[in-house]
């Protein structure tokens, strides 16, 4: 996947998630950054060094692989020691540092063990701690929940996030789940056919999405073309608006504008919330979400929904 | 049906024969068809440990039998480096290229196997391509003795046996993961350090495979060293075959036949253990 135009810069102890679908180009950057690919074009600076021509062994950045590549030929102890060696450490200072990262991700009493003798959760956290073995200013994760059973995802990505905060590393990470990159990360880069669509904090990028394929990508969000079947009164014009479903409200009667009568054609309860899809005349389907508490109109029901000006983002494209 | 099968064709076939040979060797020499007289006959148990101990009585199959082990212990270790070399290459090749580099080393398989041998007498022998081309450009006076001796036996060997271990090593090298290599590179190991202390280690069981798939056939060797080994170092299957063809001493050929077979069983043995550790 070729990358383009594409500038990205990351500050020291900072969290970035790279946010993308396949092919989106997010895995190509992390494997230049990492030096396993060499860009045509452009540089990778690091800590203001220019690193572009650097070998992998040369950079001072650790990868996490997505399938954590972890030696199956070496103990617990051996992968997380690796690095250290190849770094000419002497024998104490290795064990030292390996029995802090052994406590610091909750591995002891599996040091002597094979990577096969592991659970996924294990695994991975070995992976972590062979990363982080060699205080690296940069440590590139490969989608390092994916591989883990839906309930230990939460929990290990919050456990990710506060191990970055104590190590002061600059972590970035590649996720094609949105949750998870809005859930951990300062700042979330969202790439699109090779390019950068848009970079912010998570909160800026869920409710002030820059484009129509940002609003998409992150999934949920209605978009309302200006001069289309709804009458719009948006607080700053644009040619487009993002509504997210959460800010739609039930009404008796709807407003001129910022409201719309729509017929109910479907009716999702989720527990936490409900799912509405309703049609206004001559347009497409809104995505409402109603609070649990809610009284839920029936299918085939007419219905009117009012949202405040405010709630409308402004998407450029 | 398909087990029952497999066991019939265990049976006919690799059981019963070697049933024969191991009876065999214990029989004595009798004139007949087959010049055997076996150990088990009417009157009950007739046979004889003479033909075994032949085995001992000289020394001449004893250092056939280290010549043989020690000439099959160098033909796979070269086989091993130099086809780990390449089994490496053809690995790392684009995938589209590999069909084509492996066919390469499958080609001479094509053309018969005492033809191969045909064209080393031809290359070596003292009116051959080597020495005619060394002569003419007056590098040398007189031709160099290269057919018929151990140099020319080895390269023999090397060439015959080099695809058995090409084979199980491409194949442990392609399924290896690359992002093994990469997490080693990317941990600071140089290129040396992660064909070390990653690939070769993990390509260690196919090694073992490879050494022995060439070391196994190639103790029993009998027509390389014939066609191109020095004539009076005898090894262990051209002596099986003399018992067998010349002398006609049956059971002494059974004898020497089993103890080959029983002393190549220890390498797959260990190799098993290993393999199942």
């Amino acid at each position: 996947m070729a990358l383009e135009g594409l500038s990205l810069t990351v500050a020291e102890g900072e969290f970035v998630a790279l946010l993308g679908g396949s092919g989106s180009g997010k895995s190509t950057l992390l494997r230049v950054v990492a030096g396993f690919e060499r860009p045509d074009a452009g540089r990778v600076v690091l800590k203001g060094r220019d690193i572009t021509a650097d070998p992998p062994p040369a950079r001072d950045v650790a990868m996490m692989f997505q399938s954590y590549a972890l030696f199956p030929h070496m103990s617990v102890r051996e992968n997380i020691a690796y690095g250290l060696r190849r770094a000419g450490a002497d024998a104490r200072a290795i064990a030292a540092r390996v029995a802090e990262l052994v406590a610091l991700l909750r591995l002891e009493g599996l040091e002597g063990r094979r990577p096969a003798q592991l659970s996924g959760g294990q695994q991975q956290r070995v992976a972590l701690a062979r990363a982080l073995a060699r205080r690296p200013a940069l440590v590139l994760l490969d989608e390092p929940l994916a591989a883990l059973d839906a309930g230990l995802r939460e929990r290990t990505g919050l456990e990710l996030r506060a191990l970055q905060r104590r190590t002061g590393a600059s972590f970035v990470m590649v996720t094609h789940d949105q949750s998870e990159a809005l859930a951990l990360a300062d700042r979330v880069a969202l790439l699109e056919g090779g390019r950068i669509a848009q970079v912010a904090p998570p909160r800026e990028l869920y409710e002030r999405p820059a484009t129509r394929s940002v609003a998409r990508f992150l999934g949920a969000a209605n978009i309302l073309e200006a001069g289309g079947p709804i009458p719009l009164a948006p607080a700053t014009p644009a040619p487009a608006y993002a509504l997210r479903p959460e800010r739609i409200v039930l009404v008796a009667e709807a407003p001129p504008v910022n409201g719309v009568r729509a017929v109910v054609e479907e009716v999702a309860f989720r527990g936490a919330d409900a799912l509405l899809l309703a049609r206004p005349a001559g347009g497409e389907a809104l995505r409402v979400v109603l609070p649990a508490g809610a009284a839920l109109p029936a299918r085939g029901a007419e219905i009117a929904l009012a949202w405040e000006a405010a709630a409308l983002a402004p998407l450029a494209a | 049906m398909i087990r029952l099968g497999a066991w019939l064709a265990l049976g006919l076939l690799v059981a019963a024969p070697l049933a024969i040979v191991l009876g065999m060797g214990f029989g004595s020499v009798a004139p007949g068809v087959p010049p055997v007289r076996w150990p088990i006959g009417p009157e009950g148990w007739q046979g004889s440990l003479e033909a075994w101990s032949l085995l001992f009585a000289d020394g001449y199959y004893l250092d056939a039998f280290l010549r043989s082990l020690r000439l099959a212990a160098l033909t796979a270790s070269l086989c091993l480096v130099i086809g780990f070399g390449m089994a490496l290459g053809i690995a790392s090749a684009r995938p589209g290229r590999q069909f084509g580099l492996l066919a390469l080393v499958l080609l001479p398989f094509w053309t018969g196997f005492v033809l191969r041998l045909s064209a080393w007498v031809g290359l070596l022998r003292d009116s051959g391509w080597i020495n005619t081309v060394l002569l003419s450009a007056g590098l040398i006076e007189a031709p160099l003795a290269l057919l018929y001796t151990e140099g020319a036996m080895l390269a023999g060997m090397v060439h015959g046996y080099l695809p058995f271990a090409v084979l199980p090593l491409y194949a442990a090298l392609m399924r290896r993961d690359p992002a093994l290599e990469e997490a080693a590179a990317d941990l600071g190991a140089s290129p040396f350090t992660v064909f070390r202390t990653i690939t070769l280690p993990l390509a260690a069981p196919a090694a073992a495979a490879a050494f022995l798939l060439v070391f196994i056939p190639a103790a029993g060797e009998v027509v390389i060293p014939e066609l191109l080994g020095a004539p009076d170092s005898v090894l262990i299957g051209r002596a099986i075959w003399g018992e067998f063809f010349q002398t006609r001493d049956w059971p002494a050929a059974a004898a020497l036949a089993s103890a080959l077979l029983a002393v190549l069983l220890l390498p797959v043995v260990l190799y098993q253990r290993l393999a199942r550790r």
